[in-house]
């Protein structure tokens, strides 16, 4: 299965990542061909077969319903480039 | 040709556990900015989440409650988009395989009947922080306490028809979640949010195109964002227009929805297990373990009151809509043993007190022992109800038991009818020309004699006592 410049570019703006136009061609071709290679996967016959949700085979550990941490605000806020009454300043999200 | 309203409703409840769901941070409310955001919450590289045994359980107990299928095996899921208060670029969420699936609750239509509300999934997520948008000065403020707060999303069918269906349907889940233990129901706090997703079609025909409602933080709110809602998608159709699938924002200053733009992209959140967390399994076991720690559910409830206790449906109701409430009720019921006086008490005095100052139950400063001690003194005819409502009042202002008022003030009942026949003598003397208007066939004077008598005695008569030795008196 091939893919399209536009997924690419949609992919792209999706996960954040600037993509210059010079670079949308490889792209494109690199994951056309990893595509190719899910394609060969899909033919495989897998009736009766569980999806995997993970490699290891094995159950989730649960923790105790316990407060085990304390406040340690001022040694994260040391390294965040801006903050102001406690908060973590970003650029404004919202007009 | 009529209209058919059509709403899903999603219910986000936050649990009430201690901690977060994947880490050891607090998750109690108001607590000074980032003070509760561990490096887990902040999304740091290297850190790995731990689930919470507390909130599978309460997922688990919620799902029975609803009658609902509890996944031997679930999954988590990321759920991928960038907003600063979502630090780690996803939500940890369920999506394929959900923790509960396919259950129902039933609700109470208008002219009585009952109507099965469908629960398509519950699944278990985190909370993201909060954005502060005003008072930086071309910046947000990012809070991020409440990233990773454990949260139950409930998602109903498309099976409501109506507002009032809606509101129905949230009002008995948001009893529900509160008499399960598993959710404050706060919804100031946020505690329990609701998105409404809303079509409007010809009755027999598919499904409409639906506008997903947010921002329903009450539930007159909900019921008004719907109805605005579905005007509007009316007017829309009938003039020629067309709905478009999109997030509308309820603004209550202005009683109506506006679109919330630019977010085209944003259903596309990508979602893939996360590899962080192993799928959880539960095994039966632990299943009839939580089904053997579930009170008694608030219907069940009502039908035992009705039916064991001899209440009314009207008062079995009131009582189960609050945990702690219908737990009072049965401490006095059994304390006392009369179901019917101590019913009327829990919903007359408690309630009306507690929501005058506007406490809780839990707030209730009055003990069931307490109450009991006071109904027994009913019983057995040393006060009156009304001198009833005076020491409960004492007792609720902390002067003491009801023994002690009663006591303390003189407040016991005059039963001897020695004293009552005096006191009565004393009152047909000074009143000559009633007592002839009386005995003249003026019936509706025996009012007056009462309240004479009461007052004479500073309402301390019994009144079947003095009831019936006026009457003789009066007849001569």
């Amino acid at each position: 299965m091939a893919i399209t410049d536009s997924e690419v570019k949609k992919a792209a703006h999706l996960a954040r990542l600037a993509l210059a136009d010079e670079q949308l061609e490889v792209y494109t071709r690199n994951l056309s061909s990893i595509l190719a290679l899910v394609d060969q996967l899909q033919a495989v016959d897998t009736t009766g077969v569980e999806p995997m949700a993970h490699p290891l085979d094995m159950a989730q550990r649960l923790r105790e319903d316990v407060v085990t941490e304390t406040n340690q605000r001022d040694r994260y806020q040391a390294m965040a480039p801006e903050v102001e009454n406690g908060l973590y300043l970003v650029p404004k999200v919202i007009e | 040709m009529a209209w058919e309203t059509v709403i899903g409703l999603e219910v986000h409840a936050q649990l009430s556990t201690q901690s977060k769901i994947f880490s050891g941070s607090s998750i109690a409310y108001g607590a000074e900015p980032n003070t509760q955001a561990n490096l887990v919450d902040l999304g740091m590289p290297g850190v790995l989440p731990v689930l919470n045994r507390k909130a599978v359980e309460m997922a688990i107990r919620l799902g029975l409650a609803i009658d609902a299928t509890i996944a031997p095996r679930s999954i988590f899921a990321r759920k991928n988009y960038f907003y600063p208060d979502l630090p780690k670029g996803y939500q940890i969420s369920q999506f394929e395989l959900p923790v509960v699936a396919q259950g129902h609750l039933d609700i109470t239509l208008e002219k009585g009947e009952s109507k099965r509300i469908g629960i398509t999934r519950a699944h278990l997520e985190e909370d993201a922080g909060k954005s502060l948008h005003e008072d930086f000065d071309g910046q947000s403020g990012i809070d991020l306490n409440r990233a990773g707060t454990p949260l139950l999303e409930i998602v109903s069918e498309p099976d409501m028809r109506s507002a009032k269906e809606a509101v129905a349907y949230l009002k008995k889940l948001h009893a529900l979640v509160r008499y399960l233990g598993v959710c404050d129901g706060n919804m100031q706090e946020g505690s329990f949010r609701c998105d409404a997703n809303v079509s409007v079609r010809r009755p027999g025909e598919p499904f409409g195109t639906r506008a997903e409602l947010k921002n329903l933080n009450s539930f007159r709110f909900i019921e008004r964002a719907i109805n605005y809602e579905v005007e509007r998608q009316i007017e829309l159709l009938e003039s020629g227009g067309r709905v478009v699938q999109e997030t509308r924002l309820y603004d209550p200053d202005r009683d109506e929805t506006r679109s919330m733009r630019g977010k085209e992209d944003a259903n596309d959140y990508r979602y893939f297990p996360d590899p962080d967390l192993l799928p959880l399994e539960i095994s039966p076991a632990e299943i009839e373990a939580v089904r053997a720690d579930m009170p008694e559910l608030p219907e069940l409830r009502k039908q035992r009151f009705m039916s064991v206790l001899g209440l009314s449906e009207y008062d079995a109701d009131l009582l189960v809509q609050v945990r702690e409430l219908a737990d009072y009720f049965e401490a006095v019921a059994a304390g006392s043993g009369d179901a019917k006086l101590a019913a009327n008490w829990v919903n007359g005095e408690v309630s009306n007190t507690l929501n005058a100052r506007d406490l809780d139950m839990a707030q209730c400063p009055l003990s069931a022992e307490a109450l009991v001690g006071l109904l027994t003194r009913i019983q057995d005819a040393t006060i009156s109800n009304k001198i009833a409502r005076d020491v409960f009042a004492a007792m609720w202002a902390g002067e003491g038991s009801a023994d002690a008022i009663i006591e303390q003030k003189g407040l016991k009942q005059i039963t001897d009818t020695g004293a009552i026949e005096a006191m009565i003598d004393t009152i047909i003397a000074n009143n000559p020309e009633q007592v002839a208007e009386y005995r003249a066939g003026k019936d509706k004077l025996f009012g007056f004699f009462v309240g004479q008598a009461m007052k004479a005695s500073k309402g301390k008569a019994n009144p079947a006592a003095l009831n019936e030795m006026l009457k003789k008196k009066l007849e001569g």
